[in-house]
């Protein structure tokens, strides 16, 4: 009979990556707040929030994908252009409601992704191939937008720049935004079965197909969502930064993939979940804002975030390897 | 399982003939058609404007994409074995680093060039390494190393440049060949492309990639050493990163730690479109030689054209698209068409 | 007699080109184990995947329950009550037994759509119970071994609260203690009513536990019967059409010297202790049940795996390989179990398979330049093994299975091997390509090629071999001389767990 002991719960809660990341998120934190106490104040506390709330919810859009076994270029690319959007829209009618720009960011979204989901579901394009693809022609398509010029603050309506700094309960609406993003996914993939059928495309298509999910419309949904989620993230990167500009967050696709990793997402689909993403998030925002703390220049960051990447990678795989042959040595000594 | 296969064998033997020519003319097709647009390109470019069609300036534009041309070379036998390589642009910043700041510290040139050749083969293999050892997909490891090596070189340049350079470095990016009108880095290309093109095809190195890419499973049970060809594939690329490092910094002599960002998914397009199979095991170097030069003067003759640089991104991003569906939808419409000759009958 | 749950009749199933199931009848009772019996390329598989929807029948009809029913889809035919369970293939490693067993039909919540995790997992739990099994529903399959996997499997059809489980080679992973295990869940199915259709190549199994059978033969309906009132002669002349002659090729017993001594050899998780001696001239069978880890020793030998103890001498040298290559230098070649994955590149013309492990002899310093020396290459061992194919430019996947056979075995041979390995090389393959393999392995066995042979055919071992080993889950339980041998004594070796030793090892 399953073992119902305290023990056994917490052997599964640490085989589980989650817990090992915050475990290694403390481990972190102990050093760094010793070194400068600051560091876990409130104020610098919801800073790496808040800097980290729009990658996260790209992060979790790209989560999708991934889970599905394919990988999404185009976030960024997407951003842009809603960002871009948005911003034109509240320079030329500042009477348009902030909120209504956020929906107009996600509906852009949407459309982008399901054309992103027709070409992979429909046109069996690999996923890495049309959002290569699509990559350069949703940046194109910023540029014919805005026609080479950008938004700047005083273009853009102060309710809307106050969007994501304004706060409720002592938190900004951009954490909230992040948070109802966060539950609602939770959601999503924990209590849906759309949100299982992506688990089960990811881990075994052929075996998905025989209890009968639809492969193309799962392929469609998560890029759905990854549009609608890189739109919503446009908005509110135009209001955060107060401008548009056609470059915006040109390369946030590999921050975005680089989250999923650290949040034990595996590469071939099938595996991984919502809370480790945050997390993975977050863990990529404590080390970005500590470096200064060790005396690290900020130059370093992008040098530190590969490495642990990279460690994130090669602890995977070892543990995995381990798994494997204890699996094995049981089977036949 | 095995049945079904049998069954598909089977009528397939019954259709070989037709199979065959089918086979043909896929594997041709897509060069065909590269060189159509190539050639229709040119067509309407010279028939657009009058600067297109100049021997001077043909040659010269070819200073905007000899580079990125080379360095779709090497990816090509990444590609082909199913692998991918999205860190090489953050290689390449790393030996312009190395090459920069050798030159700021009074290195002679063939040292600078000995020492970026160096870092670059030993990034590749460190990626070649990691990836095989550890046994994880290529892009993941290699998302990893492109935030590592572009960072190496962000924090040891910051935000300072590398402009000082010894005289006649320029020549590898700027000069002509002498006494004609035919950049360097172009005839370098030409020659780097032929000797690719004759190890694809001609050895059994490149045999062995078709292999693997086909069937990594297969090839090593019939003793082709899969890791250590993907290890050499990603050293050759790193070597080639050392290479093009140079060759840019000669060419706009400066350095900076964001030169040459946004490379990685620029040459994999160029290779993809060249009709190289993402999945590997399929592709021609002749392919990835039109797709870079179609690309190559695209964006110069839209430049003459005076279009933004933004629709040339569109167009490539269609042409990429185009590259892997218009094959399917071809397919697709023989197999629909053949179905109803056969209802018919 | 109950009345039939399901009835086929007439079905006939066109692929371009081929008839794949030609006017079939079928019939299944609840309560009853029913065997699909047919060689490979029988039709058996199609009409499994008519049954469960995956295809659409040309012609013929579905009785299901007394209705006529036309599956569109698997997910018809499960609604209906018709649950296969597929080989190893058909599970979400990364995901708990409970959402495998509920994948595609989640329990939620009638009101708010919400999953019901509490219920899923309680249901899982009680299935499990039924099933006497121990395992926690919680546990991702990943952690589960391949016999636990399959009672998931199983566990999985309860679930559907099917009516038909269908068992397409359901023990071809598991090892003896658990065919046993699989066979009481079969039997309390049956108490509880289901019809099963057991599809199976092993006669023991099938006079185990099959009430009833059905033959087919290259997509034909050949007969049906009780199992109590035949026997395995009768079976086995419908299968083949003819009854089964015992002819194998006969080779000189001469046996050479030593090419490869093999002590104690290990691998984690595989098998432990074989040890063994290899002569010239000889052919040493291999015999166990799927899963005994055959298969892992031959690879071992040839280095696609290592060992993780024991010692191998190649020629009295120490002999480790690093991998394929360097035993390929040292003489060995290997015809694996997978055709279609290790034996071939599909998409590579025969050209090109047949000279790949020997690209280097044929190049001039790396450079494959001289065509016609890669092309007499090939077409001298092509010829040799009488391939037929539209030419040797034809790419491998277009071959029938006992011509893709035919290319590995000329693949291999251009290597001159001094030991030769073949792991299953009739399986699945025509009765005249089985000849023409019998045939090229006594060949080589007159020339001086030590063989080792694998195989799970009985006769097939018997009639080629000079000595017998036999392995059981890992270990070696005989070795056996093939003059005094007999189908019972390596079989008991087969199954026994007490380890005998005899004076030929």
């Amino acid at each position: 009979m399953p073992d119902h002991s305290f023990a056994s719960f917490a052997k599964k809660a640490f085989a589980r990556r989650e817990s090992t990341l915050i475990l290694l998120l403390f481990v972190l934190l102990v050093p760094i707040s010793v070194r400068s106490p600051q560091f876990l104040s409130m104020k610098n506390i919801s800073t790496i929030l808040n800097d980290m709330a729009i990658l996260s919810i790209v992060a979790i859009g790209e989560f999708y994908v991934i889970l599905s076994g394919g990988i999404d270029l185009s976030v960024g690319s997407i951003i842009a252009f809603s960002g871009m959007a948005c911003g034109m829209v509240n320079e030329s009618y500042p009477q348009v409601s902030p909120a209504l720009l956020l929906l107009l960011g996600i509906v852009i979204g949407l459309a982008m992704g399901l054309v992103n989901g027709i070409l992979v579901a429909y046109g069996k394009i690999p996923p890495i191939i049309t959002t290569l693809g699509t990559v350069n022609i949703y940046r194109g398509m910023t540029f014919l937008l805005s026609k080479g010029t950008w938004v700047t603050a005083h273009e853009m309506t102060p309710a809307y720049i106050a969007l994501p700094r304004t706060t409720f309960l002592g938190i900004s609406i951009l954490l909230w935004i992040a948070f109802f993003v966060i539950a609602l996914c939770y959601y999503f993939s924990r209590f849906t079965r759309t949100g299982r059928e992506i688990y089960a495309i990811g881990g075994n298509p052929t075996a998905a197909k025989f209890v009968g999910v639809d492969e193309n419309r799962v392929r469609v949904v998560v890029f759905l969502v990854s549009g609608a989620l890189c739109g919503l993230a446009g908005a509110l990167w135009t209001a955060r930064y107060a401008s548009a500009v056609n470059e915006m967050a040109t390369g946030f696709e590999m921050q975005a993939v680089a989250a999923c990793v650290l949040g034990g997402v595996n590469f071939s689909g099938g595996a991984g979940g919502i809370i480790g993403v945050v997390l993975g998030t977050l863990f990529l925002g404590v080390v970005t804002n500590a470096l200064p703390v060790i005396y690290l220049s900020v130059f370093w960051q992008t040098c530190v975030q590969g490495l642990i990447i990279l460690l994130a990678l090669t602890l995977n795989t070892l543990s995995d390897q381990h798994k494997n042959k204890k699996l094995l040595a049981q089977r036949r000594g | 399982m095995d049945e079904q296969r049998d069954l598909v064998a089977k009528s397939r033997l019954i259709n070989e003939m037709s199979l065959k020519n089918r086979l043909i003319e896929f594997f041709t097709k897509w060069e065909v058609l590269l060189c159509i647009i190539f050639a229709s390109m040119f067509i309407f470019f010279t028939l657009r404007t009058p600067y297109f069609l100049d021997w001077f300036n043909l040659m010269n534009a070819t200073f905007q994409f000899s580079e990125k041309a080379i360095m779709a070379l090497p990816m090509i036998f990444i590609i082909m074995c199913g692998d991918i390589d999205i860190s090489i642009a953050s290689i390449i910043a790393l030996c312009a680093y190395v090459v920069g700041s050798a030159a700021q510290g009074g290195a002679s040139i063939p040292s600078m060039i000995a020492l970026s050749l160096l870092v670059g083969t030993l990034a590749g293999l460190f990626n070649g390494l990691m990836i095989t050892t550890l046994n994880m997909p290529a892009i993941a490891v290699t998302l990893a190393t492109q935030s590592i090596f572009r960072g190496i070189s962000i924090g040891l340049l910051g935000d300072q440049a590398r402009t000082s350079f010894p005289e006649g470095f320029g020549f590898f990016g700027q000069e002509f060949i002498k006494g004609t009108i035919i950049p360097f880095e172009f005839v370098l290309y030409l020659v780097l492309m032929l000797l690719f093109a004759f190890i694809l095809h001609k050895t059994t190195y490149g045999r062995r990639l078709y292999a693997i890419g086909n069937s990594a499973e297969a090839a090593r049970f019939s003793g082709v050493n899969v890791k250590l060809t993907r290890i050499i594939n990603f050293t050759i690329t790193g070597f080639f990163c050392g290479l093009t490092a140079v060759l840019l910094a000669s060419r706009i002599l400066s350095v900076r730690s964001n030169i040459a960002t946004g490379w990685d998914l620029e040459i994999i397009t160029l290779v993809v479109l060249g009709g190289v199979a993402i999945t590997g095991g399929r592709g021609t170097v002749f392919g990835v030689f039109l797709g870079s030069l179609l690309v190559g003067y695209l964006k110069f003759g839209m430049g003459l054209l005076k279009f933004s640089g933004t629709l040339m991104t569109i167009v490539i991003g269609s042409l990429l698209i185009s590259a892997v569906l218009l094959p399917r939808l071809l397919d697709l419409y023989k197999a629909n068409r053949k179905l109803r000759l056969q209802a018919q009958r | 007699m109950p009345n039939a749950l399901l009835e086929v009749h007439n079905l006939t199933k066109i692929f371009p080109g081929i008839r794949a199931l030609d006017d079939v009848h079928l019939t299944l009772r609840s309560g009853e184990v029913h065997a699909l019996i047919g060689e490979n390329g029988a039709g058996k598989s199609t009409l499994v995947k008519v049954l469960t929807g995956v295809y659409i029948p040309t012609s013929g009809t579905l009785t299901f329950e007394g209705k006529e029913v036309a599956f569109r889809n698997a997910l018809d035919a499960q609604a209906s009550g018709i649950v296969a369970i597929h080989q190893e293939a058909s599970m979400f490693p990364e995901l708990t037994v409970t959402e495998n067993i509920f994948m595609g039909h989640h329990l939620r919540n009638p009101r708010t759509k919400k999953l019901d995790w509490k219920a899923m997992t309680e249901q899982t739990r009680q299935l499990l119970a039924r099933m006497q099994l121990d395992i926690d529903p919680d546990t991702l399959v990943k952690n589960l071994s391949v016999a636990k996997r399959h009672m998931v499997e199983i566990t999985k059809a309860l679930s559907l609260d099917a009516k038909l489980v269908i068992m397409d080679e359901p023990t071809s992973a598991l090892t003896g203690r658990e065919v046993e295990d699989l066979f009481r869940i079969v039997r309390s199915l049956k108490e509880q009513g289901k019809a099963i259709l057991f599809i199976s190549h092993k006669f023991d199994e099938i006079f185990t536990i099959c009430d009833y059978y059905t033959v087919f033969r290259d997509g034909q309906y050949i007969g049906e019967g009780k199992v109590a009132e035949s026997n395995e002669d009768a079976i086995i002349n419908m299968m083949i059409g003819r009854s089964i002659d015992q002819l194998y090729p006969e080779h000189q017993k001469q046996k050479g010297k030593e090419v490869l001594r093999i002590e104690k050899l290990c691998q984690l998780g595989a098998f432990k202790d074989i040890s063994f001696t290899l002569h010239e001239g000889e052919v040493l069978g291999l015999f166990g049940l799927v899963g005994a880890g055959r298969s892992e020793v031959v690879r071992t030998i040839f280095g696609i795996d290592k060992s993780s103890g024991g010692s191998m001498h190649l020629l009295g040298e120490p002999f480790k390989p690093k991998g394929a290559k360097e035993s390929m230098r040292r003489g060995i070649a290997l015809v694996p179990e997978d055709r279609q994955k290790q034996g071939l590149v599909l998409k590579m013309s025969l050209t090109n398979n047949i000279s790949l492990p020997v690209l280097k002899q044929l190049s001039f310093k790396g450079m494959v330049t001289s065509a016609g020396k890669e092309r007499t290459y090939v077409q001298c061992h092509g010829n040799q093994m009488e391939i037929k194919s539209a030419g040797y430019h034809v790419d491998a996947e277009t071959l029938s299975g006992g011509n893709q056979q035919k290319v590995v075995l000329a693949k291999w041979i251009g290597t001159s091997p001094k030991i030769l390995i073949l792991d299953e090389p009739t399986k699945g393959i025509d009765v005249a390509t089985k000849a023409a393999v019998h045939q090229f392995v006594c060949d080589m066995a007159q020339k001086g090629v030590a063989v080792i042979l694998i195989s799970s055919e009985l006769p097939e071992i018997l009639g080629m071999s000079d000595r017998i080993l036999v392995m059981h889950e890992g270990y070696q339980t005989a070795i056996l001389d093939a003059r005094k041998a007999t189908a019972e004594s390596v079989m008991k070796a087969a199954i026994a767990t007490t380890v005998m030793e005899d004076t030929h090892a």
